[in-house]
């Protein structure tokens, strides 16, 4: 295990951060597994792909490919899953058909090749840290993962909407006891959820390609993510992302082929001691 | 808490059930007479994929517990016998007995896990157990094969053409059918019902909830186990879509369109989307679409299946 593989974990941690946030965000308010999670990641990629080829800009491939998964996340909240609220099951078996169905229309649009987003040239190339060259794209996913911990922070910590979320993740019928509209809450969690799963989705389609099984490989990173960090907490995301990140890169050098079983082991551990996660709290 | 899909009643009278069930394997056995080859060996699959969906509603309708980790069980027991049989030159009732081993060995493993938790968190962590199985199968090319996956041809002479397996499996069908019937319907099977109306309740009446639930998961995943045999021994072929979450979602879907705490339904429902996939698959490529589709249309419209409604029908009518 030397640094180069080390900062491989680090910055693929940063990645799932951006993605498990959406995930845990959505899941720890509107209690809803969003099962299409995955296919919203790959779908978001597939759009900065497009848009970014197209416009030769990355800056408009992110910010096009989070309008478009937000507008998704729109249709499915407040299309499909507004047909199943409070039943738990039919949700996330609901969101499961979503995923099905985003998964072969995208097959239908961009085929079975591996895309790959196209990066600008001033994130191209590599820097060095310590003794190692480091690709400065990576370097910019990790600064990227930070500054959507520090953002969503923000959100959650210093403005009204966070002490709304925060509140409704606690318990949404109090807060719609004081008057506050929970449903608008709800809607507006779903949107940031599913927009950062497109910013995943972009910022991971540059240096791990767009593949039509992509989608299933991210999502199973960001449930052990969010069963490791416990619903709805973004230090729990953060610090489950991390230690994912690294069992992953540890896994990829020790044990190439099993490298899925690694990040079961922990997780095993820690749920035989804390069935909700590391901060996670009871329904 | 895990108030599961179905909300219709669950208790039929087992005598009409039973005579039912007698009228409906009279006609499966004739059926071949009428049918060509290859719709015989589409009613095999829906045989076998009626057993996988029978274990799966045997967790999510009488524990209250919904799984979506049953297809890598399933497969697991696929990838053993075919496994084993081209590698080992294993004679097949010994493949058999180890891969309902492997499989009922995994779902222990799956079911220490997963019992502490209920509702979704259950769900997620079967999927995520699942998905772990996928991958591995998907990476460890040297025993697995990779995507290419494993293929042999192991399946006896005697029971080479389509016709012979198809008496073979409605003959395992039926025996495993009962046998399923005859675990829900045991103190056993009564107490997981229990468990899955009021876990709280059951305990203070002094049964061993954990106990119960991790039991009642590796009889389900013994069953899965079995049903992945047969489907060895139908397919010849076994590669990582086998243990795939689809395969898991696709069980699932086939209990829940019979109606979830139905068991017989779960024939019913693969019946229905097998029917469909053979069908839509004759004019279009688009299956997962229209599976997906089917899964948003159940869950909004018919989450208590095609039992479960005629159930509650009845139910009503005579209340």
């Amino acid at each position: 295990m030397n640094l180069f593989q080390v900062l491989n974990g680090v910055t693929f941690a940063a990645l799932l951060f951006i993605v498990a946030s959406g995930f845990t965000l959505i899941f720890g308010l509107l209690r809803i597994v969003n099962l299409a999670h995955g296919a919203l990641y790959l779908l978001g990629g597939y759009f900065g792909y497009s848009i970014a080829s197209w416009s030769g800009s990355f800056a408009i491939g992110i910010a096009g490919a989070m309008a478009g998964i937000a507008i998704f996340g729109l249709l499915l909240e407040g299309g499909l899953l507004r047909f199943v609220r409070g039943h738990e099951l039919r949700q996330v078996l609901l969101t499961v058909g979503v995923a099905f169905v985003i998964n072969d229309m995208a097959l239908v649009v961009w085929g079975g090749d591996s895309f790959t987003v196209p990066i600008p040239d001033f994130l191209m190339g590599a820097v060095q840290i310590g003794p190692v060259f480091y690709p400065k794209y990576r370097v910019f996913v990790f600064g990227a993962g930070v500054l959507v911990f520090v953002l969503l922070w923000l959100l959650m910590n210093k403005t009204r909407l966070g002490v709304m979320i925060r509140a409704g993740v606690d318990d949404a019928e109090m807060v719609e006891a004081c008057g506050i509209n929970i449903r608008k809450i709800y809607l507006w969690t779903f949107l940031l959820g599913a927009a950062l799963a497109g910013l995943g989705g972009v910022i991971g389609g540059a240096f791990l390609s767009l593949y039509p099984s992509a989608d299933a490989e991210i999502l199973v990173f960001s449930l052990a993510v969010v069963i490791i960090g416990g619903r709805g907490s973004l230090p729990g995301a953060a610090i489950g992302a991390l230690l994912v990140g690294l069992l992953n890169s540890i896994g990829q050098v020790m044990f190439p082929e099993l490298a899925y079983f690694v990040i079961f082991g922990p997780m095993a551990a820690l749920l035989a001691f804390r069935p909700l996660g590391l901060f996670g709290k009871t329904a | 808490m895990s108030t599961l899909l179905s909300s219709a009643a669950r208790t039929a009278s087992p005598r009409s059930a039973l005579g039912l069930l007698v009228a409906i394997i009279a006609v499966m056995a004739l059926m071949p007479t009428f049918l060509p080859t290859y719709h015989v060996s589409v009613l095999t699959q829906i045989l076998i994929f009626g057993v996988f969906a029978m274990s799966i509603d045997i967790l999510a309708g009488y524990a209250g517990r919904t799984s979506l980790g049953h297809g890598a069980i399933f497969g697991t027991a696929t990838y053993v016998v075919l496994y084993t049989v081209t590698q080992y030159g294993l004679p097949l009732w010994a493949a058999i007995i180890i891969s309902v081993l492997a499989a009922t060995v995994l779902a222990a493993i799956f079911a220490a896990l997963a019992i502490r938790t209920t509702g979704v968190y259950f769900l997620l962590l079967t999927l995520a157990l699942g998905m772990i199985v996928w991958g591995i199968c998907l990476r460890w090319s040297v025993v697995t094969g990779g995507e290419n996956g494993i293929r042999g041809d192991i399946r006896p002479v005697e029971i080479g053409d389509a016709l012979s397996f198809y008496y073979v499996t409605l003959v395992c069908t039926v025996v495993l059918t009962f046998a399923m019937w005859r675990f829900i319907r045991s103190p056993f099977g009564l107490t997981l019902s229990g468990i899955r109306d009021s876990a709280g309740r059951m305990r203070s009446l002094g049964y061993d909830v954990s106990l119960h639930l991790f039991l009642g998961f590796v009889m389900s995943g013994f069953f899965a186990g079995l049903a992945g045999a047969l489907y060895a021994l139908f397919n010849n072929f076994v590669s990582p879509s086998t243990v795939a979450l689809t395969q898991s979602v696709t069980g699932l879907l086939m209990a829940i369109v019979g109606g979830v705490g139905t068991l017989f339904g779960a024939l019913i429902g693969s019946f229905v989307m097998i029917t469909l996939e053979n069908f839509v698959s004759y004019y279009t490529q688009r299956w997962p679409t229209v599976l997906g589709l089917v899964f948003i249309f159940t869950m909004i419209f018919a989450p208590a299946g095609v039992l479960g409604t005629i159930r509650a029908l009845r139910s009503r009518r005579r209340g």
